[in-house]
């Protein structure tokens, strides 16, 4: 029987699902932060950049897919945050916008403002894509400043706001959490480390090779540092929990229960979190290895999900305000109807069949890894 | 007040800036798809490799242009929720469903077959290539479908039903939502201008390359496909057009009465052409088929009318009483629900008599519920008269080819060329037509734009409006940039 309960939950699973996927995909962002970094010459650039291209769509489309699905099943989520952490959202959609161009302009006659200033678009995208979508998603975790009001749709005055933000920051308050900082840099980091795992597997170089795995090296450092610090606060801290009346209170412990307490979640974030490590390591241990953006990036997809599976089942507020806790959102009192739900549960049956045409397709252009030779013969590249 | 006028002023702004700039790149998206497409075919069922040089011309040119559009379309998404926060609760359960299913049905698609399209000459099968070109086009024709379906939801809300418990409206049918008659007339006649916006660009640079004396096969042959393209889709646009004139007049009279500037309507109702030079009886034809059919004007909608079969029609001021009233009935529900069910229930019936007027409730004054006029009326017939100028062009460039006198026609090559401004002017005005003709609703008699606005200070909107502003016109001009310079270096002999 589907009950609108499991529809709920079934949604907020995709939305895990696909919160894990953009997040692996942001291995487009973090490759882009090495362009000027590993690219030494102008055709080593070249082969960077031309490898993230033809994949950036992916995250682009992952990205405003996220943000539909948001909007369809949790359309209470969609009008608070966007709404009200506006500045968040407003300069992580500037960087975005400018990376969408930047491909397809930075190598072209008349592009009127140079090369490297397309490519500079690219590197700012790189950083602060990953780095505010994380600091952006650490406030599932760590509350923000919001307060809803439903009556006020009924009232008489002249702007009768449901959800309003109760500051004049707008998001940028949440950089004043230095745990919304963590999980920023934690993905930025996780960003470049798929991206040296993605172009050690996607272009085929006996120059760039040495110096994308010593990037990995690099990086993996700061990640770890960051992901455990963030890890142990959620683990060791406060949740925001919900009882079967909806009536929000802060319970010690309620990340690490909600963890524990569920096996396929452990099971989900541990396999995720020896994903990770396992792609991370073997690159490092052995010089011909060179799909660890495989296991690296499915333990993303994994441990992400895992992350957002706990911000918001089992009775938890996966959008807390600490303006107003019992304005705080969950995934009963922000979702869509019955019918809206179930509805969009049909379509998702679809998303295997994308999926499958995406792999195909991925495939089909990446079966021969891209080398200097095919830069010089190639008729289309960026 | 002045505050929020402000402030509904700048995120207005701001959603039109957006939108305006996204309709100069989707437009030739869309037409320049199907166009490459049409080419590739005649590449892989003659096996004649000129095709395939031209489509790839074609596709170098749709590759500059499609990337500016997808970066005008994501800011575009997530400003119904940056900027329009309200709304995006009070009617989210409808309207995220469409922008949901446009990602994960048709961007996917358009996402992924496009890199085939680009990267996959030497990669994949002729067949596989063909294919996912054609699926690039159909993918980016589908997200069309979505987004127009949430468009004309906003000018004619059907399917749903406001739940007080839950403040918002609720869907209750999604057959209604997404095939409703709004939604295929504008999902034609939009679909359709982009691809007189393809036809036209095509026109437009094979005419200048005749006038250059360069190119001349790969401009005459892509004249021919351009033409075809250009004539049934500027059918297809006139025909949806007049559709779509019944549509309004039936669902958004007042868009109608202030596109015509028409101040008291009535029977065989004139039809200005411009300001003084009127035609009798058309306006009545055009909005219902029938010249002896009724069309109410501005002050008719203000201040109630009677329909010549003796039917009272209310007015906006009377309908902002009844709104008034739902906003009441709304309250006395919420104060009552889960203490008093009789008081509840009671109140309950009453909203929902007043519901279809609940938008009303907001309005502050009767004239807010007119839109600008002299806006309309001009941008309808600057779209009317350049769209019959195109179908005149296309007409004649295709009857000089025919006799194989166009390369000679300098005049008409030369409007050819200028028929690239024109078309974009077109789509623009038409659009404007739709959306500030909808004013002062963000939905159609449900709510308002001072009700469906974000909470914001309006510097920051100011802020962001500029910052956009800023952005979209420095990638124009790099786009604009690429364009000209890799059309002037096109050699297609050279390939």
């Amino acid at each position: 029987m589907i009950t609108y309960q499991f529809l709920q939950q079934y949604w907020w699973f995709l939305i895990s699902l696909l919160g894990g996927l953009l997040v692996f995909l942001l291995f487009v962002q973090g490759a882009n932060t090495l362009i000027f970094r590993i690219g030494h010459t102008e055709e080593e650039r070249e082969l960077i950049v031309n490898s993230t291209g033809r994949k950036w769509e992916f995250t682009f489309t992952t990205l405003v897919t996220f943000g539909g699905a948001f909007f369809a099943s949790f359309p209470l989520f969609y009008s608070t945050s966007f709404g009200g952490a506006y500045w968040v959202w407003m300069l992580i959609l500037a960087s975005f916008v400018l990376q969408a161009v930047a491909y397809e302009y930075q190598n072209k006659p008349g592009n009127v403002y140079g090369r490297n200033v397309f490519r500079g678009f690219l590197g700012f995208n790189g950083f602060f894509g990953p780095f505010l979508l994380g600091a952006a998603v650490a406030t599932f975790f760590t509350g923000s400043e919001f307060i809803v009001e439903k009556n006020a749709i009924g009232s008489a005055n002249l702007m009768p706001v449901i959800s309003s933000w109760a500051n004049n920051w707008h998001g940028l308050e949440a950089l004043a959490n230095p745990w919304n900082w963590c999980l920023g840099f934690a993905v930025f980091f996780l960003a470049r480390l798929l991206g040296s795992l993605y172009l050690i597997n996607n272009i085929d170089d006996e120059v760039l090779l040495p110096r994308f795995r010593r990037q990995v090296l690099i990086d993996v450092v700061p990640f770890l540092i960051f992901f455990l610090a963030f890890v142990g606060k959620l683990l060791l801290g406060e949740g925001f929990a919900v009882d079967a009346n909806g009536v929000v209170s802060i319970e010690s412990g309620k990340y690490a229960a909600n963890l524990f307490g569920n096996i396929y979640i452990l099971l989900l974030f541990l396999l995720g979190v020896v994903g990770v490590l396992a792609g991370i390591i073997l690159t490092l241990l052995s010089p011909a290895f060179k799909r660890g953006i495989w296991a690296t990036g499915t333990g993303t997809v994994l441990a992400v999900m895992a992350l957002f599976l706990i911000a918001g089942l089992n009775g938890t507020s996966y959008y807390p305000s600490t303006a107003d806790l019992q304005s705080s959102l969950t995934i009963e009192n922000s979702c869509s109807s019955e019918f809206t739900l179930r509805t969009m549960s049909i379509v998702s049956l679809l998303i295997p069949f994308v999926l499958a045409y995406i792999i195909y397709c991925w495939r089909a252009i990446d079966l021969r890894s891209i080398t200097r030779k095919e830069m010089e013969e190639e008729d289309h590249k960026y | 007040m002045e505050l929020l006028s402000i402030l509904v002023d700048w995120s207005r702004a701001q959603f039109a800036l957006t939108a305006c700039y996204h309709w100069l790149f989707v437009p030739l998206t869309l037409g320049l798809a199907l166009i490459m497409a049409i080419m590739e075919t005649l590449y892989y069922v003659k096996k004649d490799e000129f095709w395939k040089r031209t489509a790839q011309f074609w596709m170098k040119l749709f590759g500059i242009n499609f990337a500016i559009g997808v970066a005008t379309g994501l800011i575009l998404e997530f400003e119904f929720g940056t900027n329009w926060s309200n709304y995006s609760w009070f009617v989210g359960d409808i309207f995220g469903a469409p922008l949901a299913i446009e990602g994960i049905v048709a961007f996917f698609m358009e996402a992924t077959f496009i890199a085939v399209m680009f990267f996959g000459w030497n990669k994949v099968s002729k067949c596989f290539h063909l294919a996912s070109t054609w699926l690039t086009g159909i993918g980016a024709t589908l997200s069309a479908w979505w987004i127009l379906v949430a468009n004309a939801w906003m000018q004619h809300p059907v399917g749903m039903e406001f739940n007080p418990l839950t403040v918002r409206n609720e869907m209750v049918s999604f057959v209604e939502v997404a095939l409703s008659p709004t939604a295929v007339v504008k999902f034609f006649h939009t679909v359709s201008s982009g691809w007189m916006t393809g036809a036209f660009f095509v026109l437009g640079v094979s005419c200048w390359f005749l006038l250059k004396k360069r190119n001349k096969e790969m401009a005459l042959r892509s004249i021919r496909v351009a033409t075809w393209v250009g004539i049934i889709s500027s059918v297809v646009v006139m025909t949806t057009g007049d559709q779509s004139g019944v549509d309004i007049a039936k669902n958004q009279p007042m868009k109608l009465a202030a596109a015509e500037g028409l101040q008291n309507g009535g029977q065989r109702a004139h039809f200005s052409i411009v300001p003084g030079v009127e035609v009798p009886g058309v306006l009545s034809v055009l909005a219902t088929h029938d010249i002896d059919g009724y069309v109410p004007g501005i002050n008719d909608l203000i201040n109630g009318y009677t329909l010549p079969d003796g039917t009272k029609q209310l007015g906006g001021k009377e309908k902002m009483v009844l709104g008034k009233q739902a906003l009441a009935d709304f309250q006395a529900y919420r104060a009552a629900v889960g203490k008093d069910s009789v008081a509840a229930a009671a109140a309950e019936q009453r909203l929902k008599a007043n519901m279809p007027y609940f938008g009303y409730g907001h309005i502050q004054n009767a004239e807010d519920l007119v839109p600008p006029v002299g806006i309309v009326f001009w941008s309808f017939r600057l779209m009317v008269g350049l769209g019959g100028f195109l179908l005149l062009i296309v007409l004649l460039i295709a009857w000089y080819d025919r006799k194989g006198k166009l390369a000679d026609t300098r005049w008409l090559l030369k409007a050819g060329l200028w028929s690239i401004p024109c078309v974009y002017i077109a789509g623009q005005a038409g659009w404007t037509v739709a959306e500030v003709g909808r004013q002062p609703w963000i939905i159609q008699d449900m709510l308002p734009i001072n009700a469906g606005i974000s909470n914001l200070q309006s510097s920051s909107v100011i802020i962001t409006f500029f910052l956009f502003a800023a952005i979209f016109t420095v990638l124009l001009i790099a786009e604009v940039s690429i364009l000209t310079k890799a059309i002037k270096n096109h050699n297609s002999e050279a390939l």
